[in-house]
């Protein structure tokens, strides 16, 4: 039976790995490589990259880093960033890279997800969607350049909008990032999830609010997400992968052990 | 040993590639025929469409020189959907190394492309599942498969049963990802490093 995968996040700045409080005020974690190490060892499912400061500087990047993850990790990972041409992703996926996800610059040319659809082929093509609930228009809307806090702005897109055009132009699988809930542990946005959920008929990865174990159970038995993305709670130990795990199988839930 | 990986332009060349070195393994990666002639054992990697890794290996004239091989073969997700007979995604001719049509999942309903860890079951004796058993998870990444037939090694369920791993003679494949299926995927490298025929 296929297992729900548990996914640690690791936002990338510089060749380090960052954690930051709803986008801001990001500290150094750690060297990329051997927390990758650690994570696969421990039985994380997949790894996500965030290069955060890629899409909003619009300079080139230094994404050498991508072949050294490839070199010594044994499990699936994507890598999102600055990803803005076939090109681009051409050279994450040569580099060992098994995914690459866009966020921002498919906002700005929908067609990216066609023309890496046409060339990889669907399953390399993962679009993250920074979703932010507006309380006064009571809509969940698509934000861009997250990753920049002066430059984070309002798309025209209502997420279910948005959802559903990614997937029509060819998205094998999409990270949706409640914004709301991200790096406050308050647990994953279950109702939003649970809307996309019944328009996405690809992967749905839940991301955003992982503060505790019962959040993973309740965001895979509620929302029926195929994977749990999270950052914080990994880093800092607060949950370890192991002890999840258990639970997860305990409360009946497929999963790897 | 000289291994080749065959290099097909596709996108998991250096995944397969950095699997064997963790093994202790430095492979060479080619689209020379005489090469990969002369390989003691040969990997073909492939991701992206049948159609377009079909033409890559004609465009490279390598389709004869992969179909008159006689040392093992292993091909990895897409490469192994090549070793069979035709594929429906795109229409396309393939190897014909192992009777075989590969047509779109019949998924029944469940989400696709089907991707993630799944387990394995209807596991045969063959010495590339030397110590695999069905609670073993490997990393799946397809929306086509190939249908169990007498080749098929291994199943796996996603909806309806599918070959998860072929063999027939010196040629064998795999269509979930070795390369990124942890400690499970690498021992079946390893197996593949130890086959004899």
């Amino acid at each position: 039976m296929l297992a729900k995968r548990l996914i640690p996040c690791l936002d990338v700045r510089d060749g380090k790995v960052v954690k930051g409080v709803q986008f801001r005020n990001h500290e150094i974690i750690g060297d990329i490589v051997p927390l990758a190490q650690r994570y696969a060892e421990a039985g994380a499912d997949e790894l996500v990259f965030y290069d955060i400061t890629a899409s909003s500087d619009g300079r080139v990047v230094d994404k050498s880093w991508v072949r050294r993850i490839a070199e010594v990790i044994d499990i699936p990972f994507c890598v999102a960033g600055g990803i803005k041409s076939v090109i681009d992703a051409g050279k994450i996926l040569e580099m060992g890279a098994d995914k690459v996800s866009v966020n921002s610059p498919a906002l700005a040319r929908p067609e990216l997800i066609s023309e890496l659809n046409h060339i990889f082929g669907q399953q390399c093509v993962v679009v993250g969607i920074d979703s932010f609930f507006d309380v006064a228009s009571g809509q969940y809307q698509v934000y861009q350049f997250t990753g920049d806090e002066s430059r984070t702005q309002k798309t025209r897109w209502l997420t279910r909008d948005w959802v559903a055009e990614v997937q029509a132009r060819g998205a094998g699988e999409i990270v949706l990032n409640c914004m709301n809930q991200d790096g406050v542990r308050q647990g994953y946005d279950i109702a939003q999830l649970k809307s996309i959920r019944d328009v996405c008929k690809v992967p749905l990865i839940a991301s955003g609010g992982a503060g505790t174990m019962e959040h993973f159970s309740q965001v895979f038995q509620q929302a029926d997400v195929d994977g749990a993305l999270a950052a914080s709670v990994f880093h800092k130990a607060i949950i370890e992968i192991a002890a999840l795990k258990t639970k997860l199988i305990a409360d009946g839930i497929s999963i790897r052990p | 040993m000289q291994l080749v990986i065959v290099d097909t332009g596709c996108a998991n060349i250096s995944s397969v590639y950095f699997a064997f070195k963790r093994l202790g393994v430095e492979a060479t990666i080619s689209r020379d025929a005489t090469i990969i002639k002369a390989a003691a054992k040969v990997i073909l990697p492939g991701v992206g469409t049948a159609h377009n890794a079909m033409a890559q290996l004609q465009h490279n004239e390598l389709i004869d020189t992969l179909q008159s091989l006689q040392q093992p073969l292993l091909g990895i997700c897409l490469g192994m959907q090549m070793l069979t007979s035709h594929s429906m995604e795109g229409d396309v001719p393939c190897l014909n190394l192992i009777p075989g049509d590969v047509q779109p999942m019949q998924s029944a309903g469940l989400r696709l492309p089907h991707m993630g860890w799944n387990t394995l079951h209807s596991i045969s004796s063959h010495p590339l599942l030397k110590g695999f058993s069905s609670s073993d998870y490997v990393y799946f990444v397809h929306s086509f498969a190939v249908a169990p037939s007498l080749h098929s090694l291994a199943l796996c369920n996603y909806g309806s049963d599918f070959a998860a791993v072929i063999g027939k003679d010196n040629v064998a494949g795999a269509q979930f990802h070795p390369e990124r299926s942890g400690k499970t995927g690498a021992r079946l490298l390893q197996n593949f490093l130890e086959w004899q025929l």
